[in-house]
């Protein structure tokens, strides 16, 4: 029988030169070496026991994207040494949830950004600099959208995740039923065919309503494409009212009565999803999510011989040109760590761990093209080779991505005027009976009192 | 502390010996206080002025301090006294907005109240399942607003819409209806919700006020070959107006300062066609972050529902003194 060894009992504790042996590389390596010192240590950082990490996200289009997400959790709080918990919420409740957050002063310590509010809430978030640089570094760099949408002064204070690239889904034969063979180049091209198409009761279908996703990202580019902007380079002065806007907003008009489903002004997000996968409509700018339900419901969601309809849908990588060209606007993601948060370096941590390869490439591979990375790098990944063709047209999207407040830079001011749907409601008016020059009159008159 | 002499017999000696004080002096002293209707007044009162402080006064004056200042989300911000105001009155949105909230309340509650009557008078009637009918009748007002304005917006649906779907089969039309994609309709459409949802509250209500009149006065009436229309207006409306007048008065306040029927039903569009000062001031303050210019636009609402009140109080308090 052995004997009660006091030393060896002991051993369950850790003596003094141990505890600082260990302790001191540990601290050294999470200090000099982030997430990778933690994995070369073997273990959990010291983070106080019970310490809890809350994260908040949109509910994904993509269903399993969420699923993929929360199963990762548990590996995530195993390495972290910390339990850390994703809280998905209606993507419209995301901003509500932020400005009561960072007014209490309370809430979760990870919030998923869309667009540039990082601008919106500079003084309430944590530089993320190293993590980003980090990240950039590794992976080839950001698309450029994400420097005025997540970087402030020359600080990094979101982190830049993904982007959800849109194209335009059609129904291949019903575009070849009007004689078109690809889907138009141009707008007076799309505006035939879509006309034709309107006539057999197959519009095109899109939303002006007041919706964070689909509205605007059809929109904005219109007003582009045919060379209007919001302010020019500097900012500071609003240039809406001109040539390019007005025949914009005219196009619109005509497209919409002879082309449009006209009750697109009253869509939502996911309106034109249903519409689509109903037989209601022959084409809509939207995510990959179209193609994807279709897919994944091939036995429910079927054309009119009965076929799975996702065999017919194919994507047009941008929205048809303008005289000024093709510029689209993309809703892209970020991730912010809140100041008020007392869990800041896990924070941190925990983002460099949701980025590393071997974790963000089985969210990556499930989104199948749905959501890009932010990194150059991933255009490379060998899912691109693998996914359905329509669906490759993804894989670049996001490299010509704008961000509103176009040609000036993307401030708060641009948010303001995008939350006040200015862009979209100027469309809108148009399309419901305003004269094209006094619906863009309207605009400058909101632009310059958000401008000054 | 008293101090009592004790001396002892044949001798010189004097002892003194701290006692304590009569506890028939304490209680006496707590059979005071309680028995002080004025702490007895402020006891019960602390809690509601503690709760109305916290919950009433504090969002209040909160309200008011970010009505005059530049706050947004993150930043505290400065005084800057009318400015938020001026700049909203400035705004066409806003304007579009005000006007949308007067008609809205304006139509509403006119509709919620004539419906509401003739409900409340067929249902003073005696007829077989007088009680199930009641209260299924309450069902529009149980059901949560989001989820019933979620089921109407189905019906409303551009492309779905059961309503298009059975006017077009029943030959009623020809071209579908653009319930929420044309801005008048979507107003109206609002309405016909919110006249829905709240004319079970003007019929219950009104219903209960019916109850308390007096058959003898309608038989009394009869008899000196009053008609249907003559009983109503000179036997029930006089004594039916005070119920009808407080009940007119809370609807105005909630369909005026309504939010949640607006915000799920149209979010406010087309092209702001259906925002009312609550969704605006929501789109302002919270999806923009200008709390200050949000604060300030609901604050609007103020001096109105104010007014409301006032008239409300003036009338009750003539009824106490009549």
């Amino acid at each position: 029988m052995d004997t009660f060894d006091r030393d060896k009992k002991v051993g369950s504790r850790i003596d003094r030169r141990t505890f600082l042996k260990v302790g001191g590389a540990v601290g050294v390596v999470a200090a000099a070496g982030g997430l990778e010192g933690i994995l070369a240590a073997h273990r959990a950082p010291a983070y106080a026991q019970g310490t809890k990490l809350h994260w908040v996200r949109w509910v994904d289009f993509i269903p399993e994207a969420d699923v993929e997400l929360k199963r990762q959790m548990p590996e995530a709080s195993k390495v972290l040494g910390a339990e850390v918990t994703l809280e998905t919420i209606n993507a419209n409740d995301l901003q509500p949830r932020i400005t009561a957050a960072v007014q209490s002063g309370s809430g979760a310590d990870i919030f998923m950004f869309q667009y540039n509010w990082a601008q919106l809430y500079a003084n309430s978030v944590v530089d993320v600099s190293d993590v980003a640089n980090e990240i950039a570094k590794a992976e080839g760099g950001f698309y450029d959208v994400y420097g005025p949408s997540a970087r402030v002064g020359g600080r990094w204070l979101a982190m830049p995740h993904s982007i959800i690239g849109n194209a335009v889904a059609y129904r291949r034969s019903w575009l070849k039923e009007v004689g078109a063979n690809e889907f138009p180049k141009t707008w007076e091209e799309a505006r035939k065919v879509f006309s034709q198409l309107k006539k057999k009761g197959k519009p095109y279908g899109q939303t002006l309503g007041h919706t964070f996703g689909d509205a605007p990202t059809f929109a904005y580019p219109v007003l582009w494409n045919f060379g209007g902007a919001e302010t020019d380079a500097s900012g500071k002065k609003v240039v809406i009212n001109s040539k390019g806007t007005v025949e914009s907003v005219k196009f619109m008009q005509a497209f919409w009565k002879e082309a449009s489903d006209e009750g697109g002004l009253a869509w939502d997000d996911t309106n034109n999803n249903r519409a689509f996968h109903a037989g209601e409509i022959s084409a809509s700018l939207n995510g990959a999510s179209i193609y994807i339900v279709a897919k994944r419901q091939k036995d429910k969601i079927k054309d009119e011989k009965g076929e799975p309809m996702y065999q017919d849908i194919d994507h047009a990588g941008l929205l048809p040109a303008g005289p000024a060209g093709q510029f689209p606007l993309y809703l892209n993601h970020s991730h912010a760590v809140m100041k008020y948060s007392k869990n800041q370096k896990l924070a941190k941590d925990f983002l460099r761990w949701l980025h590393k390869k071997e974790n963000f490439e089985k969210w990556f591979v499930t989104n199948e093209g749905y959501s890009v990375a932010a990194t150059t790098v991933w255009e490379k990944h060998p899912m691109w080779d693998k996914i359905d063709k329509p669906l490759q047209v993804f894989r670049t999207a996001a490299r010509k991505t704008r961000i509103f407040g176009h040609a000036g830079p993307s401030t708060a001011k641009a948010t303001e005027a995008f939350s006040k749907y200015i862009i979209v409601d100027m469309y809108a008016k148009a399309v419901q009976g305003m004269k094209a020059e006094d619906a863009v009159k309207w605009a400058e008159g909101e632009l310059k009192k958000i401008y000054g | 502390m008293v101090n009592q002499v004790i001396e002892g017999a044949g001798s010189a000696t004097r002892v003194e010996v701290a006692l304590p004080h009569p506890t028939v002096s304490r209680s006496a002293r707590i059979e005071r206080l309680l028995e002080s209707e004025r702490l007895l007044a402020f006891v019960l009162l602390a809690p509601t002025v503690v709760l109305l402080g916290v919950f009433i006064a504090y969002p209040f004056v909160m309200g008011v301090w970010l009505a005059l200042s530049s706050t947004s989300v993150g930043n505290i911000g400065k005084f800057v006294g009318l400015h938020n105001f001026v700049k909203a009155w400035n705004d066409s949105i806003f304007q579009t907005t005000i006007r949308n909230t007067f008609f809205y309340t304006f139509w509403a509650t006119l509709f919620k109240l004539s419906l509401g009557m003739w409900l409340a008078l067929l249902l003073n009637r005696h007829f077989r399942g007088k009680r199930l009918v009641r209260a299924s009748m309450l069902l529009p007002f149980i059901i949560p607003t989001v989820l019933s304005t979620f089921a109407w917006r189905w019906m409303f649906d551009p492309t779905f819409s059961v309503l298009n779907w059975l006017l077009y089969r029943t030959g009623a039309i020809t071209v579908k209806l653009p319930f929420l994609s044309d801005g008048t309709y979507a107003l109206w459409c609002a309405i016909v919700v919110n006249t829905w949802r709240g004319m079970p509250f003007f019929a219950i209500t009104l219903l209960a006020g019916l109850q308390t009149v007096s058959p003898d006065l309608h038989e009394a009436a009869s008899l000196d070959g009053a008609n249907g229309w003559q009983r109503f207006w000179h036997v029930t409306w006089p004594l039916l107006k005070p119920v009808t007048i407080v009940v007119v008065v809370f609807s105005i306040i909630q369909t005026f300062s309504d939010f949640q029927l607006i915000y799920v039903l149209t979010g406010g569009g087309p092209a702001n066609s259906t925002h009312l000062l609550a969704t605006y001031a929501y789109q302002i303050g919270v999806m923009a972050g200008l709390l200050g210019e949000g604060a300030a636009i609901s604050l609007f609402m103020f001096p109105v529902l104010f007014i409301v009140v006032w008239i409300q109080l003036r009338y009750l308090r003539r009824l106490e003194g009549a």
